[in-house]
């Protein structure tokens, strides 16, 4: 029986030294114990410094930072006390990180095979005769499939998922007791995110390993960890079991946090937890959180509240833990969405059989592959009509061609097939050069990263004045005025207009974003994965922001994401795409609930709920298709419903149910 | 509510906030300074020195250094102090015309060439990886041969050469920026071209060509002075590092003080514009030893 | 990867196709000819220099002569040299080996310096040794290669008398005969292209050691120096391949300074020659050896990238 946790973190804090020669710390007197077999769920947003604090746990700090006081030990070895070479034998042997961006995290240079043997060689007692059946071995445990061929190999012959797999066999080739994992599954599709972390929950269970999960993603927590550690700027404000933490959480940031993930089985918007958290090295006199807390009062801005221990159970930083049940929302709104006037019936936009292919001509390989058949098209036979003032939802995995369509309205890729309408009368040409000024500005674009759609040497100023010299030729103090007003409508204020992109904070860059597109006056705004870039707290803001705005001007929406959740709690329609062809289309209540489309029932079944009463429903692969897509049915290749040979050779024919609820599948509606 | 971020911006505008940066590096400090004291030589030089540079003392031939010429005399008797202090005037004048010259003219082409992209662009580079295959002391001689060696053709021969790769670092830089989604998006709204060069491009390729042309600067330098070294630059009597150093090599056996001057002239100069290169780079943000040297 | 291959070569002959009509036309639009140098003061009168237009041949249209003048280089004839007797190739030949040896020399001491010295610059970047070798390049990259070798000459060849300081044997002696009068220019060289390596092999070796798969590679438990030979350095080499071939280029070019300070008898200083002579059918033809080379030497770096690059090399190879 050791004295001690199995890993034992106690009052560390970790720091840099700015410039100016200041220290500033990034994890301030942290502690934290993991027990064999146990795991943990580390969650905080971007910048709290969860990852830091894992990787101080192997004794590694990223190049700058430093440990300024505390301790942290593995099994009751000081691994901060530890040179190098022993830190080498512990390090991928017992205890093993599975890094946060596999991709990047293989060395390109090395097969996958080579990889995984090295690390063999350097913690198992296997023998070196064995090296080759047990890479195998592990290939296969980590179940990816043909593992005697991936083992020659290169990491980017590999799909994300993939690599994460491998990731995964690298750690357990030295047989570790405990696992750290820095964000495993963030950037994989949904089927593939699920599909991890069922195989991460089983290897768990198996090896009685002890887990520490870093994520900011609660869904991904709840299915894996036992406890749960909340982090905030740096410091730690709520611990306990994940049921306590993640069903009543009684610290007031956890309990917003959850308020603003939206989820499937609600039709309203998540709530917004508005501010955001202090900088490293920011003064803070009091309660970190104080600044956007509902319950702040005079003590809470004056004295920094302890982790202490509350009658339910839970360590807590409040001093109003027991308020939180009956706290009041921050917002102004009830988080109730607007939903669409359906009472009039004109299209804002119509796509019909819409095709787009990336393939180009050069005439060299056309030269030296003489008849070599054109492939499918990246996106085929999309017909949707869009209402005024409606919201339609795109999703779709990576590689659906929700982005490409997109662009193809915007007029930055030309259309193989196909017609675009404006109001059932107006063709768009399919250039964006070729389009008249009205027309253009009719249709604005929102990206999905601020920090690439704002020109980083322009001003707030600069970026607002663009569309507004453009369309409505403002100058002087009229173009002042209207871009204040701007300003105010995304919430932000005239302060804002002499800073760069770089001295905002991304919520606030997203809605300067928003703020050009709306300078237009647009009748129809596409957002393309607008929120996927941001901390889920941020996001709730900026999905009320959206939904305010289209209260106020009657905007036409298209929301492409890749969270089923996101566009359920924004759209009035949903579209599900797959490899570029239409599964589903409907208003969103009937897309979201049987019947649905195989692949629409796959999607729904991975999503992970900040639950952990709700298990995701796995009934089909993840294997990542490559293009070109398959003929006939598109999701056949993966689909658990296939009924045979029609869905290898024929098209599936368009259903349509109640309610223009849309289904394209072979098997009948009925049975669905 | 102030924070970090927000404190930034009371440090006053970009441009500023990098010259401090620059000047905080040591190399910065250093390399400013040394290229602040050379134009400023090159100014005030003429109405400063001891002796005419072009009056000859037949008395005074090779003459070792003493209290009166603190640097020896050369060949012709002349005063290698005077000449060190004005021998860089002809060098500064000239590629301190023909290097922004280069930037302006290579960096439009290049920005230009990398929009408009497709088979235009691409013969456009064949072309200037033609060019930039000759040897460049081959392209200037044939020229400088042909028409002489003033300023008005070393300037313009300097410009245009110079210019060539500059094109290619231009393009470069286009192509990085061109994929970003501020481009498309000032696409989309439906900017037309001379716009988004001049608002989008520009702005975020000026950095790369700032330092480009620091290099260059430096780089033109090193070939005027080789050309004045081989005989192909300025004419005698005109003082030039170059030419002085060509001069006094012959005799450098037993009057070796006849190089000293203008060798450490010239160095300093040349050191000194790299190191502020080196340091804007890294105030930019730019890493310029990846670059490939040509 | 023989589609990659066939477009590369294409695109190599394209350019060099391009050179030799930029050197033609150079030739060409440059006021006076062949005629005008060989008659020298002669010149002015017009039926001499009529006749000697009509035997060499110059009255044809410039295409014709552009032909036929492409066609004899592709063969490996370049031609007669202005005096009309000298053939080009038996002149250039000889310098070409001069600078051949030359350069193989420098790289030789080159190439495996700086990259040793970049791989150790990058890893202890910004301490003690670091700071010392990166000034150091500075001085060497920067400074004329006429004032290093002026240097060098005074402190190695007159104070000192350790090295011959001028090479005085001619242009078709054996190799052999070079040694020790190369040393000293094979100094000055290497020097100059060792700190351009190096700077570039520092800053990408610096770049590769912040990268995630080192940061992977170390909490894997991998020592030190086998993560810096089996992870760092296949990925930080990739680039020096085309730094290196840069250098190469420039090397063959021939290195007109140094040749010229040292009395080298290479292809650099009889380019020198031929243009203040005017022999303008030699400086042709040097100059398309000069980029005939360039190109094959960019072309051979591009090709070993492609070899060398697991993620280039796969990509033509699978499917």
């Amino acid at each position: 029986m050791s004295k001690q946790p199995f890993i034992s973190v106690k009052d560390l804090s970790v720091g840099y030294n700015s410039r100016s020669g200041e220290t500033i710390e990034v994890l301030r007197n942290v502690s934290l114990d993991i027990n064999r077999g146990e795991s943990i769920g580390l969650v905080g947003e971007s910048g709290s410094g969860k990852s830091t604090l894992a990787l101080a746990a192997m004794g590694y700090f990223k190049r700058g930072l430093r440990a300024l006081s505390g301790s942290a030990h593995f099994d009751e070895i000081d691994v901060l006390a530890l040179d190098r070479d022993e830190l080498q034998k512990i390090r991928g042997g017992r205890l093993a990180l599975i890094p946060q961006n596999s991709g990047q995290s293989l060395t390109p240079t090395m097969r996958i095979g080579q990889q995984i043997n090295e690390a063999l060689r350097l913690h198992s007692k296997v023998g070196a005769s064995q090296f080759q059946s047990r890479v195998i071995e592990l290939l296969a445990q980590v179940r990816l499939p043909d593992p005697t061929a991936l083992i020659t190999r290169y990491p980017h012959e590999l799909s994300g998922g993939q690599q994460q797999r491998v990731a995964i066999a690298m750690a357990l080739a030295g047989e570790p007791d405990a696992l750290l994992l820095d964000e495993p599954t963030t950037g994989l599709d949904v089927t593939t995110q699920a599909h991890i972390l069922e195989l991460l929950r089983e290897l768990a269970q198996e090896r009685n390993m002890a887990m520490l999960y870093v994520s900011h993603d609660l869904g991904a927590i709840s299915r894996v960890c036992d406890r749960v550690v909340v982090m905030y700027a740096g410091e730690i404000v709520l611990t306990g079991t994940a049921r306590q933490v993640l069903l009543a959480p009684r610290h007031p940031y956890a309990h917003g946090l959850l308020k603003s993930i939206p989820r499937l089985n609600q039709t309203s918007l998540p709530l917004a937890l508005d501010g955001r958290p202090p900088m490293p090295g920011e003064a803070i006199n009091g309660c970190a959180f104080a600044d956007r807390c509902a319950l702040v009062d005079e003590k809470c801005r004056t004295t920094p509240p302890d982790l202490h221990p509350i009658p339910s159970g839970e360590n807590v930083r409040c001093f109003k833990s027991d308020m939180i049940a009956d706290m009041p929302a921050l917002n102004r709104k009830t988080g109730q969405r607007n939903s669409a006037r359906s009472d009039v019936d004109s299209a804002a936009l119509g796509l019909e059989s819409l095709a787009i292919s990336y393939e180009k001509k050069d005439w060299l390989s056309s030269l030296l592959t003489p008849g070599a058949k054109p492939q499918p098209a990246t996106v085929d036979a999309i017909n949707i009509r869009i209402q005024r003032g409606e919201t339609l939802g795109l999703v779709g995995e990576s590689g659906s061609g929700k982005s490409t369509i997109l662009k193809a309205i915007a007029g930055l890729i030309s259309p193989k097939e196909g017609v675009l309408t404006l109001h059932d009368n107006i063709i768009l040409t399919p250039r964006v050069e070729d389009r008249p000024a009205p027309t253009l500005r009719q249709i604005q674009l929102i990206f999905q990263n601020p920090d690439d759609s704002l020109n980083p040497r322009h001003t707030v100023a600069q970026i607002l004045a663009q569309p507004l010299r453009l369309y409505y030729s403002l100058s002087g103090s009229a173009l002042h005025d209207a871009s204040v007003d701007l300003l105010e409508r995304v919430r932000l204020g005239a302060h804002y207009l002499d800073r760069l992109p770089s001295q905002l904070s991304g919520g606030e860059k997203q809605r300067v974003a928003i703020a050009r597109a709306f300078a237009a006056e647009p009748e129809i705004v596409l957002c393309d994965e607008v929120t996927s870039a941001l901390d889920v707290s941020v996001q709730a803001a900026v999905l009320d922001l959206l939904d305010d705005l289209k209260t106020q001007q009657g905007t036409t929406y298209i929301f492409v994401s890749h969270d089923l959740a996101v566009v359920k709690a924004i759209s009035d329609r949903v579209a599900v795409l797959y490899q570029g062809r239409l599964c589903e289309i409907g208003p969103a209540d009937a897309v979201y609930e049987a019947p649905f489309h195989p692949y629409t029932d796959v999607l729904l079944g991975a999503v992970l709920e900040p639950d952990p009463d709700i298990a995701p429903n796995l009934s089909a692969d993840d294997v990542v298709e490559l293009s070109p897509p398959a003929q006939g049915c598109c999701f056949q290749r993966r689909c658990p419903r296939k009924l045979g040979e029609i869905c290898d050779k024929e098209t599936p024919p368009v259903r349509e149910l109640a309610n223009g609820h849309i289904i394209c599948c072979h098997v009948p509606a009925s049975d669905l | 509510m102030t924070s970090v971020a927000h404190q930034k911006l009371q440090n006053g505008s970009r441009a500023a906030v990098i010259f401090k940066d620059l000047v905080s590096r040591p190399s910065g400090a250093i390399g400013l300074s040394l290229v602040i004291f050379h134009v400023g030589l090159a100014l005030i030089s003429p109405f400063v020195v001891p002796f005419d540079y072009k009056l000859q003392n037949s008395a005074l031939m090779l003459s070792q250094p003493d209290a009166i010429h603190w640097l020896g005399s050369d060949h012709l008797g002349r005063d290698v102090f005077s000449r060190t202090l004005m021998g860089g005037r002809e060098a500064l004048l000239v590629t301190g015309v023909a290097t922004p010259l280069a930037v302006i003219w290579g960096g439009f082409v290049g920005i230009l060439f990398g929009l408009v992209g497709g088979r235009v662009d691409e013969v456009l580079m064949r072309i200037v990886d033609a060019f930039l295959s000759l040897p460049w002391i081959l392209k200037m001689l044939v020229l400088i041969v042909t028409f002489g060696t003033g300023i008005e053709v070393l300037i313009p021969t300097l410009a245009f050469f110079y210019g060539i790769p500059v094109i290619r670092i231009a393009r470069a830089a286009t192509h990085d920026v061109i994929a970003r989604d501020f481009v498309w998006a000032a696409k989309a709204r439906g900017h037309g071209r001379v716009s988004i060069i001049w608002r989008e491009l520009l702005p975020n390729v000026l950095d790369t060509l700032m330092v480009e042309g620091a290099m260059r600067w430096s780089w033109m330098l090193l070939a005027f002075s080789s050309l004045s070294f081989l005989g192909f630059g300025v004419s005698p009597p005109t003082p030039d590092w170059g030419l002085m150093i060509s001069d006094a090599r012959g005799f450098m056996s037993f009057a070796p003080w006849g190089v000293i001057g203008p060798v450490i002239a010239l160095s300093s100069l040349i050191i000194g514009i790299n190191l502020t290169a080196d340091a804007l780079a890294k105030a930019l943000g730019i890493d310029r030893a990846q670059k490939a040297p040509m | 990867m023989l589609l990659m291959l066939i477009r590369r070569v294409l695109l190599g002959l394209v350019t060099v196709c391009i050179v030799s009509l930029i050197i033609f036309a150079g030739v060409e639009i440059l006021p006076g000819d062949a005629c005008t140098q060989f008659l020298g003061e002669y010149q002015a009168d017009d039926e001499l220099l009529a006749q000697c237009r009509k035997d060499l041949d110059l009255n044809r249209p410039a295409i014709d002569r552009f032909a036929e003048w492409a066609g004899g280089a592709m063969a490996g004839d370049l031609g007669l040299a202005v005096d009309g007797k000298t053939k080009i190739s038996s002149i250039v030949g000889d310098r070409l080996q001069n600078s051949l040896l030359l350069a193989l020399c420098a790289m030789g001491i080159g190439v495996p310096l700086a990259l040793m010295l970049g791989v150790i610059t990058g890893l202890c970047r910004d301490r003690m040794p670091d700071l010392i070798a990166s000034t150091l390049a500075i001085f060497a990259m920067t400074i004329p290669e006429f004032v290093s070798a002026t240097l060098l000459i005074l402190i190695f060849s007159i104070w000192l008398g350790w090295l011959p300081g001028i090479v005085l044997t001619s242009a078709s002696a054996p190799a052999a005969e070079f040694f020790p009068e190369i040393l000293l220019p094979v100094i000055v060289l290497s020097l100059v292209m060792c700190a351009h390596i190096m700077r570039m092999v520092r800053s990408s070796v610096i770049e590769v050691m912040a990268g995630d798969y080192i940061q992977m590679a170390t909490l894997k438990g991998v020592p030190y120096w086998p993560m810096v030979f089996r992870h760092a350095l296949p990925n930080a080499l990739l680039p020096a391949i085309n730094v290196v071939a840069l250098t190469i280029a420039w090397l063959l070019g021939g290195v007109v300074v140094i040749e010229v300070v040292f009395n080298y008898p290479g292809l650099g200083r009889l380019m020198i020659d031929s243009i203040s002579d005017r022999d303008l059918p030699v400086v042709q033809s040097i100059a398309l050896i000069v980029a005939s080379v360039y190109v094959c030497v960019n072309l051979a770096a591009d090709l070993l990238t492609m070899l060398a690059n697991p993620k280039l090399r796969t990509m033509y190879t699978r499917k």
